[in-house]
């Protein structure tokens, strides 16, 4: 018998240690890897709720989560790209241009 | 409960027993089948440090293919390349080969077979979403492909497997738009359900067999199928002339022979897929639950227990049927360029499958339900 | 679904989350990704949303991963070297994850969360059936809109992502020609 509570619990973990990866690492990579597992747990979120509550509303919410974040990580790639080709790094603490 | 588990285990193991056995009878195909192709002999002789022939013993013949292939590709050295990543190349092969074989458990190879009193599914995993499986375990089997290519420390194990990874997530799409018609036409993801739909007949005749339906899927998944599967036609990244073996280029011993294996039980797993949805997988024309209803108007009981056999053996003929024409393909047309292939998948399949998607939708809704 | 299924999901979902944040090579991260997501995949699975777990394996782990695999060989990452920034924030960011972990944790207790909870569900919940009746009738707005946004995505990626400088590219007559004029 799974509690909601360990699964809540679970997400909330997972949420926590992809905001540590995005806060600690810097290369952009890994950091967008980072923005993949927060979505995740908040995807794992919505599945358990609406399971527990028996409507299809969570189940519907993590389909557009899921294809809003292949858009965001397509156009998200694309920028690394461009950034890439004008910089030639990919290390979050070297883009300092606009930085006063 | 506990027996129905272990009759799914036994079903399970059965089916990736048959298709690692399909794989075996692809290579084979590949030897002899080949050479009556091409009007040669093919691999005849095989020797154990020439133990045999000291003995008098005969050339052991095509035994050379079954047997001393595997032992020589076990035996070999397996050593990474220099300045390659240990772990990626260990993992490529087994991450490439995995979830092919997990795959087969879901095709259907029978109906329901009683014994001693007990009905089973002759289904190892009678999963409700077994369509969107299939698309699963397929999009996984990019990886090993990918990581092996890169893993090599190689520019050209790299070239190879940049190629066969963009080229496998391209006939993906149309793979799963031919997939796609066929769901829509039989209203379920059920593979089950999907081959119970094709029995029956259409004007006393002819069976409902799924080709007849949607015959432009079939071709669609035919080609898709075996551009997933990187043979030829379509296997630039194994470039044989270009690229030596090119993603496995650096991979020799157990590790190769995983990679070839792949390969192998990727196109059995094609042709069972082909039979699932268009050939109607275990259905036998005219053979209902409880006998053969022919055209003519005859009638012949049949014992239940045999239609369920005959129904595995039908599959089974099918399937094999279909390795050997994806066999037949592979050694007449010529490999496509890559820009060909690309153009083909993204220009050619992709508007072709949604062309058919469209039609079957206009179809199903003027015919008021599914078909 | 089982607890022993759950711990056993848990553990490995964690410890591969973990693995992506810690990695040093950026395909290690990338692959610690994919079992995570496949875990996840798996633990939809187990609560009857099977059609979004599958979906979950098709989508995200089969295609945007791949997607990033490509960006990380186009740019030719290798194990990094450089450091992390400077300890002064990674302690600030440890403690400021952990005062989020903290939060977020209670906010599972099940006190808090007050709302009528079933564990089984109707026959055909969490099927194709049951989905495509939420998005086409509830959420079909969200939907078309959805679709129009990846539209949008696709567009965007290829104008940034393609070389400004334009191909030069030779008519294969005109070369044949040329070169048969010089010889």
């Amino acid at each position: 018998m799974v509690q909601l509570s360990w699964l809540m619990g679970l997400s909330a973990a997972i949420f926590a240690i992809g905001v540590a990866g995005f806060l600690i690492r810097r290369n952009i990579l890994v950091m967008f890897m980072s923005i993949e597992l927060m979505l995740n747990a908040v995807n794992l979120a919505f599945i358990s709720l609406g399971s527990r509550l028996g409507t299809m509303d969570g189940q519907a919410i993590v389909f557009f989560v899921m294809t809003v974040a292949a858009a965001e990580a397509a156009v998200g790639l694309a920028v690394i790209i461009s950034i890439f080709r004008n910089r030639e790094t990919v290390h979050a603490d070297d883009l300092t241009l606009l930085r006063w | 409960m506990t027996l129905e588990l272990v009759v799914g285990a036994i079903e399970a193991i059965l089916m990736v027993l048959i298709g690692l056995q399909l794989a075996i009878f692809l290579l084979y195909f590949e030897r002899k089948g080949s050479a009556l192709i091409q009007d040669r002999v093919g691999a005849n002789r095989a020797a154990i440090t020439g133990l045999g022939r000291k003995l008098g013993l005969p050339n052991l013949g095509i035994v050379n293919t079954l047997m001393a292939d595997p032992v020589k590709l076990f035996t070999k050295e397996d050593f990474v390349p220099e300045g390659a990543d240990h772990f990626l190349h260990s993992l490529a092969p087994f991450l490439a080969l995995f979830p092919v074989l997990i795959t087969f458990v879901v095709i259907p190879f029978g109906d329901t077979i009683t014994i001693a009193g007990h009905t089973f599914e002759l289904q190892a995993a009678n999963l409700d979403a077994a369509a969107l499986y299939l698309l699963a375990t397929i999009g996984i089997g990019v990886y090993g492909v990918a990581l092996g290519g890169w893993a090599s420390n190689n520019r050209w194990a790299l070239l190879g497997g940049i190629r066969a990874s963009a080229q496998m997530i391209s006939y993906e799409i149309a793979m799963g738009l031919a997939i796609v018609s066929i769901v829509m036409t039989y209203g379920t993801l059920n593979l089950q359900q999907m081959v119970r739909a094709q029995g029956g007949v259409w004007f006393g005749f002819l069976p409902r067999w799924g080709v007849l339906v949607q015959p432009l899927a079939f071709v669609l998944l035919l080609t898709a199928g075996v551009a997933e599967s990187k043979r030829i036609p379509f296997d630039l990244p194994e470039g044989e002339s270009e690229l030596i073996l090119g993603y496995m280029v650096e991979y020799s011993g157990g590790k190769q022979a995983a990679f070839m294996f792949t390969d192998l039980a990727e196109q059995a797993l094609v042709a069972m897929m082909l039979v699932t949805f268009f050939l109607a997988g275990w259905q036998v024309p005219w053979l209902y639950p409880d006998g053969f209803h022919l055209p003519g108007g005859h009638f012949i009981a049949v014992a239940p227990l045999a239609i369920s056999i005959m129904g595995v053996i039908a599959f089974l003929i099918k399937v094999v049927i279909l390795c050997a024409f994806l066999g037949l393909v592979r050694w007449t047309l010529p490999r496509f360029r890559y820009d060909q292939l690309m153009r083909l998948g993204w220009k050619g399949l992709v508007p072709l499958g949604l062309f058919n998607v469209l039609v079957t939708a206009f179809i199903i809704v003027a015919t008021g339900g599914a078909h | 679904m089982s607890p022993v299924l759950f711990w056993f999901l848990a553990t490995l979902s964690i410890v591969a989350a973990l693995g992506v944040v810690v990695q040093r090579n950026p395909v290690h991260c990338l692959l610690a990704l994919v079992l995570t997501l496949i875990s996840i995949a798996v633990l939809f699975i187990g609560q009857d949303a099977v059609v979004v777990g599958f979906l979950q394996v098709i989508v995200y782990a089969g295609a945007i991963m791949v997607l990033f695999l490509f960006v990380i060989w186009l740019l030719n990452l290798r194990v990094e070297t450089a450091s992390t920034g400077r300890l002064a924030i990674k302690f600030l960011g440890a403690i400021g994850v952990a005062a989020l972990l903290a939060e977020l944790e209670s906010f599972a207790m099940p006190a808090r969360l007050q709302v009528k909870f079933s564990t089984t569900h109707a026959a055909g919940y969490g099927s194709i059936e049951a989905l495509s009746q939420a998005l086409f009738s509830q959420y079909l707005i969200a939907f078309e809109v959805t679709s129009v946004l990846l539209l949008v995505a696709v567009v965007g990626a290829v104008a940034l992502a393609r070389r400004s400088t334009a191909v030069e590219v030779q008519e294969r007559a005109e070369q044949l020609a040329r070169a048969e004029k010089a010889a």
